[in-house]
């Protein structure tokens, strides 16, 4: 296999790597939030059960985690799987894990406001809902920021996993192509892709910040 | 008719009782200062008027009307949603620390709340927030941000954030305690301005010259009770033997 033709297919590799990247941000970020109110919510059961999602979901094997979606529905309801439904559960299994570590960071940016900020809020007409919106939200984005690019840049190097349930992601691909060639460059190539795709992600949230610098 | 009454409030938090049965009353235009030694109960007073703490007792009244009060069985009956944020149209309230809203300019953190919770138009919300700055001796800071003032200009923007709403009645949780000496003067000066324009004011300091000066009417507070209160001279005159100790210590 001529080296041109081995690049052609890691890159095709690569779009669907990228593609579970963003469809995983896309759902996570916004479910991670909705966890976290959950975790911090007044009631004391609502609160247990986020409690204990997310210590399960934190604390076993994301890669075991994409099996039992995968495969649950077979398990538990004999439903014939496979098809598009290897992508669909990739996603899920990707999008219910990292909710769980960013409404963790979530918490810990909205607990670290100063009540005075809620307060003042309060007082000044806002409902609680534009009280969140407009005046803690925005706040709580610029100081997770760098907690959140960590879990952007694990996520990149995640995706891999989805080689365990044979996804034609790039790593997988990478292994195939490695395994008929007997040859490692298959990996060090996938690894120079993966490198740059971080380095455009880092690149890309360090924008970010620097775009909320205008303020301490 | 009084634009403020609290009847015979209590307040506890866990076993320490931190006001205990007290009343006051503001009128139309009246400045009313609490001072007291720290941990007196003054701004807990502050802080139940403003609804930022549930009372355990009593009942407090806007224009007449009761918004909060507890029932003879211990219910306490507050405001909620949309007749909590009327109730909060009635005051505003400023602060130790200011509380601005750092990621907002200073213009936009005294028209935000004006354009998004009083729905008035944008134009005419900058109009007088800009106006509002100019008597704050701040026309050249709108677009600045909090973090870029002093903090006599903190509070001066919170003072024309919490003017431009226009509230009834202006409350002051000690304006100048994070404040050093020449700060705190242009911050008086702002205050002693708006006396001048008869807003209702109540006014928790340690200034007490500028207390004596601008009050009605004066309340010193110690260890949750009322001990002294009536016009300035009546209060900073009076043989009350706390009273004098509490002035005496300043006096050094």
């Amino acid at each position: 296999m001529s080296f041109q033709v081995m690049i052609e297919q890691l890159a095709g590799g690569l779009t669907k790597s990228i593609s579970i990247f963003l469809l995983t941000l896309l759902f996570s970020l916004p479910l991670g939030l909705l966890v976290s109110f959950g975790r911090m919510s007044k009631n004391r059961i609502i609160r247990s059960a986020v409690w204990i999602f997310i210590s399960i979901l934190r604390g076993t094997p994301l890669m075991l985690q994409l099996l039992a979606v995968y495969f649950g529905p077979f398990y538990l309801f004999n439903l014939k799987i496979g098809g598009s439904w290897r992508f669909t559960a990739i996603i899920i299994a990707f999008s219910v894990n990292y909710s769980a570590y960013f409404a963790e960071i979530y918490r810990s940016g909205i607990e670290s406001m100063p009540p005075g900020q809620y307060e003042a809020a309060k007082l000044l007409g806002y409902s609680r809902a534009s009280t969140f919106m407009r005046i803690i939200f925005p706040q709580v984005v610029k100081r997770i920021l760098p907690s959140v690019t960590n879990e952007v840049i694990t996520l990149v190097k995640d995706t891999s996993l989805a080689f365990s349930l044979a996804y034609a992601e790039m790593f997988t691909i990478a292994k195939q192509i490695a395994a008929k060639e007997t040859s490692f460059m298959p990996f060090i190539a996938a690894a120079v892709f993966y490198y740059i795709f971080n380095a455009v992600v880092a690149f890309g949230m360090e924008r970010i910040e620097k775009s909320l610098d205008y303020y301490t | 008719m009084a634009l403020l009454e609290m009847n015979h409030i209590s307040k506890s938090f866990s076993d320490l009782e931190v006001i205990k049965d007290i009343s006051l009353k503001v009128d139309e235009g009246e400045v009313l200062s609490i001072i007291g030694p720290s941990g007196s109960g003054k701004s807990t007073m502050l802080r139940c008027a403003t609804m930022l703490e549930t009372i355990d007792k009593g009942e407090i009244r806007y224009l007449g009307e009761r918004v909060a009060w507890v029932e003879p069985d211990g219910t306490k009956v507050y405001p909620k949603g949309a007749q909590l944020r009327k109730v909060c149209s009635y005051f505003g309230l400023v602060f130790q620390n200011f509380n601005l809203f750092p990621h907002y300019s200073v213009l936009k953190n005294i028209t935000d709340p004006m354009v998004h919770n009083q729905k008035r138009d944008r134009r005419e919300a900058e109009k007088e927030a800009r106006e509002l700055l100019g008597r704050m001796g701040l026309a050249d800071k709108a677009d600045a941000y909090p973090c870029q003032l002093s903090g006599g200009q903190s509070q001066r923007v919170a003072i024309a954030r919490a003017l431009a709403l226009n509230p009834k009645i202006l409350f002051f949780d000690e304006p100048t305690s994070a404040l050093d000496p020449e700060l705190t003067g242009e911050v008086l000066k702002v205050i002693r301005s708006l006396a001048d324009l008869h807003i209702a004011m109540v006014i928790v300091t340690h200034e007490m010259n500028f207390a004596r000066g601008i009050s009605d009417h004066v309340i010193f507070m110690d260890k949750g009770v009322v001990e002294v209160e009536g016009t300035p001279d009546e209060v900073f005159e009076a043989e009350h033997l706390r009273m004098q100790a509490f002035l005496g210590k300043l006096q050094h």
